[in-house]
């Protein structure tokens, strides 16, 4: 496996002294690294699962709208955070691993490095208090 | 290939009799490719005596790893930038908002140095360096940022035969829980693995290094752990402190060859030392 940017790298060392649920992703939306507070959230640590390519991350986590609707790939920040390279935000609900429902909200940027690289996304978790 | 050490300090120039083996001039190493091709690597004020052996016909590629002063001050000193006529490529990390003649141009233009970099007689061109492998004579470079305060990069030159890893200042351990962990994670892997020689930082000893955190240069220890895990055949010690004399930094040496079973052999870092490669 290549060596990853030091830009990631670091953005990896910084997640993992934060509290925030912090998800890292590759250019193509592959989850790299997701830290401890996110472990809480996806209910399972890093350590078992490791790196998850894209689409096995979107078919064992299930995001809806808050109308109950599976929310559109399109209206998911980390999408849009790849694919238009802007900061998004939204509240959704989140059932990852553990199977159980979660209401949050969660901000993407993307990571763009010197020299027009795009390097991946970062995503926040927030929990929210109602379910 | 063949690399000569010029100058071996980091920081700020140390010269005395305390000095004179590992040396007191700021980073500064000569890589000659078989094919004469000329590699300068940063211009500390080791430069100056390596630019008396460039002939005027040369063309001279200096590839500079970041722009902190040790690595640049010896610049207006380096002959072939006053030859006429010179071929003279400058490299150096791309910048988000200023090219290179800009930064450059801050330490060469009044009042810091008489000199502006438009004065300069030699035919000079600079370059933002490529974040990839690119060829420069019969030598093929590869530049990737690194682990230091601003945009750094590391090298790695091979002749296709051999190759030499340049990482003067780097702090792969930074934020790291545990040292060295996965290879594709750890800043400079991919540049030094394998090497043939590793030229890297090793500026503090393990007492001082934790109170030096995130200032961009390793202790000895994580030096060798990274030598150790990126499979490299020779490491030379690089980047010494400049509060570290001729004694303190043998006693660093002899410690370090001392840690653990080292896997390839620890070449203390002096100025002059002269390495052929493979």
């Amino acid at each position: 496996m290549s060596q990853k940017a030091v830009e990631l790298i670091l953005m990896r060392q910084l997640a993992s002294y934060l509290a925030m649920p912090i998800l890292l992703f590759d250019p193509a939306g592959n989850l790299l690294y997701y830290n401890e507070p996110a472990e809480a959230i996806l209910g399972r640590r890093f350590d078992e699962t490791g790196q998850i390519p894209l689409e096995e991350f979107y078919s064992l986590v299930k995001l809806t709208a808050e109308d109950g609707l599976p929310l559109p790939l399109e209206a998911r920040p980390l999408v849009i955070a790849l694919q238009k390279h802007q900061a998004a935000h939204r509240t959704f609900r989140i059932q990852a691993f553990d199977g159980i429902v979660r209401r949050i909200a969660a901000t993407a940027f993307p990571l763009e490095g010197q020299g027009g690289r795009h390097l991946g996304a970062v995503v926040i978790f927030w929990e929210e208090s109602r379910p | 290939m063949r690399v000569t050490l010029w100058g071996t300090r980091g920081s700020v120039a140390a010269p005395g009799p305390e000095t004179v083996r590992y040396g007191g001039n700021t980073s500064c190493v000569e890589v000659r490719g078989a094919d004469g091709t000329l590699l300068v690597l940063d211009a500390g004020t080791g430069i100056r005596r390596l630019g008396g052996r460039v002939g005027p016909e040369m063309r001279v590629d200096l590839l500079l790893s970041h722009l902190h002063m040790d690595h640049i001050q010896g610049l207006g000193f380096f002959r072939p930038l006053d030859e006429p006529g010179q071929e003279v490529h400058i490299w150096g990390p791309p910048s988000t908002t200023l090219d290179m003649r800009a930064r450059l141009s801050r330490y060469l233009s009044p009042p810091l140095f008489p000199v502006r970099v438009r004065d300069l007689p030699c035919r000079l061109t600079l370059h933002d360096v490529p974040l990839e492998r690119f060829a420069i004579g019969g030598l093929t470079v590869t530049a990737a940022l690194v682990c230091h305060p601003g945009p750094t990069v590391g090298y790695r030159i091979t002749d296709g035969t051999a190759s030499c890893a340049y990482l003067p200042d780097h702090e792969p351990a930074l934020g790291a829980r545990h040292f060295p962990g996965e290879s594709d994670w750890t800043s400079g892997f991919d540049l030094a693995a394998g090497a043939d020689l590793l030229i890297h930082d090793a500026q503090y000893s393990d007492a001082e290094y934790p109170q030096r955190v995130g200032w961009g240069h390793s202790s000895i220890i994580h030096t060798l752990r990274f030598a150790e895990a990126t499979g490299v055949k020779r490491l030379a010690t690089f980047h010494h402190d400049p509060g570290n004399d001729d004694r303190a930094l043998d006693r660093l040496v002899d410690e370090a060859r001392g840690a653990f079973d080292l896997p390839f052999q620890l070449i203390p870092g002096t100025e002059g030392a002269t390495f052929a490669l493979p």
